[in-house]
């Protein structure tokens, strides 16, 4: 096994809150060190709001686990301080091969356009990601930002009181009680708060099993995701291979329901399974075996009050279009901003009420994506297996057919259209990607990228029109950035922000999302669309 | 908008019908249930309008219907 995963990173210490009276109150306190929990933390730290975060573990993830954070998680890693880190050490991948039986069908690219700092993918371990978050949240703690990480930290009480939630927390050295002015709970499917507060959990299970391993091998596999539907190695089954850091490859392979799992975990049937996919004469080395079943589901409501749920705690999705970590780190991007004003007094708490529509939108999409692709990917009639035949029997052929095959489809950010911080598009003539609730698309400029100089703040991009003096709207402040292009400089900006626009403006929210966007400069229509991005308006 | 046509339209109606027969002849349960979902996926594509193929759905079950 990995080192990485057996060494606790941040052991437990004895906190001051512990025994104190009067019980001790933290703004904001997070259950669950996750990738989810920790990227709230380093957020809300790194712009002045305490954090604590609590788990009843201290190391990271045990296992690779989630592999693939894609590229707009990526966009939201670098806002935090730590997106370089992760592309150096992980596998970038934008191609995928899909085979049916012993034949190759089609390859897709995930990013066929150019202008994007960050890749379509990277494969990168999930303790791999846990730890550059860990350290990077110790290093901003050693500078003095308001972030501490507690292990074998166990909540076993919550109770929403209205103005606060008061916490009974166990330990090494007995239980404590804590209070916080808010708790966001990002402690996992399982979600130990949810069940406290009981609150429901409902949505689809999938009676399949797949087995999960990951091996150490030097292999010619190229860097690519190869899917399997139906393989000479798994029949009737399915199957994916794809490349980690370190040589370690990610093996996905369909079991069915009706199997022994504690037979199918042991190496002597996980062996000569993987010896079918691999050959006889590859060398490998087990480093980690899982086998799981997926449910998709999600909680009716995000937030209760005080008590916010961001990532798996919130919604469950299958594994088929990494839409699990990727999806909770768009809820902490979601969510960290709104709860910042609301903490600094600069807009009321229904702004959070937008973190459930926005999310619970998200959250269905996800679902419904990662629903279908298990649909198509373990047909579950006889009619389904059929016409999932069909399509890969005419997507060898046939363009059109291409499409419709499902393997999965890859993590997007999505578009918060009807969300209700949005303005209506004064721009009707831009392009539809940058519309009211799209994430901003990158672009390569001269000497950098877009997205770096964007978020943490509202921005108003102002492109071929003169910017204002920076603006305050209610203490709150809107940052310019004026930007140019014509017909030779910058034209993928011209493409992707407008059209057949001449001129925009667009008022971006600090999660980097589109609030408005107009075709000039008109600064009563901006002051109206921030109140209304901050539900003021 | 297009709507689905449901009153006569092939010009030669026995023709057509004869070369749906033929492309099956020879052909068992399975293998036939496999050209008939290829069939209907590259006649969707053909038609490419989401409204017209629902309409398709929702008459080709109606039929199979007692009245």
């Amino acid at each position: 096994m990995n080192k990485i995963f057996e060494t606790p990173l941040y052991p437990y210490t004895r906190s001051p809150d512990q025994g104190c009276t009067p019980v001790a109150r933290r703004r904001v306190v997070i259950v669950g060190a996750g990738p989810v929990g920790l990227a709230a933390a380093i957020d809300l730290a790194q712009q002045g709001i305490e954090a604590v975060v609590l788990d009843d573990n201290d190391k990271v993830s045990f296992g690779s686990r989630a592999i693939c954070f894609a590229k707009r998680q990526l966009e939201i890693l670098d806002r935090l301080g730590c997106g370089q880190q992760m592309v150096d050490k992980g596998v970038v991948w934008n191609l995928g091969k899909v085979f049916f039986g012993d034949r190759k069908v089609y390859e897709f690219n995930l990013l066929p356009e150019d202008g994007h700092q960050r890749p379509a993918f990277i494969n990168l371990q999930q303790y791999y990601f846990e730890t550059y978050l860990v350290q990077h949240a110790q290093q901003l703690q050693s500078q003095g930002a308001p972030i501490e990480l507690r292990g074998q930290n166990k909540v076993t009480r919550v109770e929403d009181r209205g103005d606060h939630v008061a916490l009974q927390i166990d330990t090494p050295e007995g239980p404590y009680d804590l209070q916080a002015d808010w708790l966001i709970a990002c402690d996992g499917a399982g979600s130990p708060i949810r069940a406290m507060m009981g609150l429901d959990f409902v949505g689809r299970v999938f009676e399949d099993n797949f087995l999960i391993a990951d091996v150490i091998m030097d292999a010619e596999f190229p860097t690519e995701r190869w899917f399997w539907f139906d393989p000479p190695f798994n029949k009737g089954q399915s199957a994916l291979l794809h490349k980690q850091p370190d040589g370690v490859w990610r093996i996905d392979l369909q079991l069915g329901w009706d199997i022994d799992k504690e037979q199918e975990k042991q190496p002597e049937k996980v062996i000569p399974r993987l010896k079918a996919m691999l050959g006889e004469d590859v060398n490998f080395q087990l480093e980690w075996v899982s086998i799981y079943t997926f449910q998709c589901r999600r909680m009716e409501k995000f937030r209760h009050n005080r008590v916010i749920f961001a990532g798996d705690s919130a919604h469950q999705v299958s594994p088929f279009g990494a839409r699990g970590a990727n999806s909770g780190l768009q809820d902490a991007d979601n969510l960290v901003w709104k709860l910042k004003l609301v903490i600094d007094g600069k807009a009321p708490p229904a702004l959070l009420d937008s973190y459930d529509t926005e999310r619970v939108y998200g959250a269905d999409e996800n679902i419904l994506n990662s629903s279908r692709s298990t649909d198509f990917i373990t047909p579950k009639s006889q009619q389904s297996r059929i016409f999932r035949d069909a399509v890969l029997d005419l997507s060898e052929h046939f363009a059109f057919a291409r499409p419709l095959v499902n393997s999965g489809r890859l993590s997007l950010p999505c578009t918060y259209d009807g969300s209700d911080l949005n303005s209506a598009d004064a721009l009707p003539d831009g392009p539809a990607r940058t519309r009211p609730g799209a994430p901003c698309p990158d672009v390569a400029l001269e000497g950098g990228y877009l997205l770096p100089q964007l978020g943490n703040e509202f921005v108003l991009l102002c492109i071929n029109t003169a910017p204002p003096q920076a603006l305050q709207v209610n203490g709150i402040a809107v940052r310019p950035l004026a930007l140019t292009c014509d017909g030779q400089t910058n034209t993928a900006l011209a493409q992707r922000y407008l059209g057949d626009a001449p001129a925009a403006v667009y008022l971006l929210r600090p999660d980097q999302h589109v609030a408005a966007r107009w075709p000039s400069y008109n600064e009563p229509e901006i002051r109206a669309a921030l109140l209304r991005a901050t539900a003021q308006g | 908008m297009s709507r689905l046509i449901l009153t006569p339209n092939l010009d030669r109606p026995d023709d057509v019908y004869a070369d749906l027969l033929a492309a099956h002849d020879g052909l068992d349960k399975a293998q036939s249930d496999a050209l008939n979902a290829r069939l209907i996926l590259v006649l969707a594509n053909h038609i490419g309008d989401r409204q017209v193929i629902a309409e398709a759905l929702q008459a080709a079950s109606r039929a199979g219907q007692p009245v």
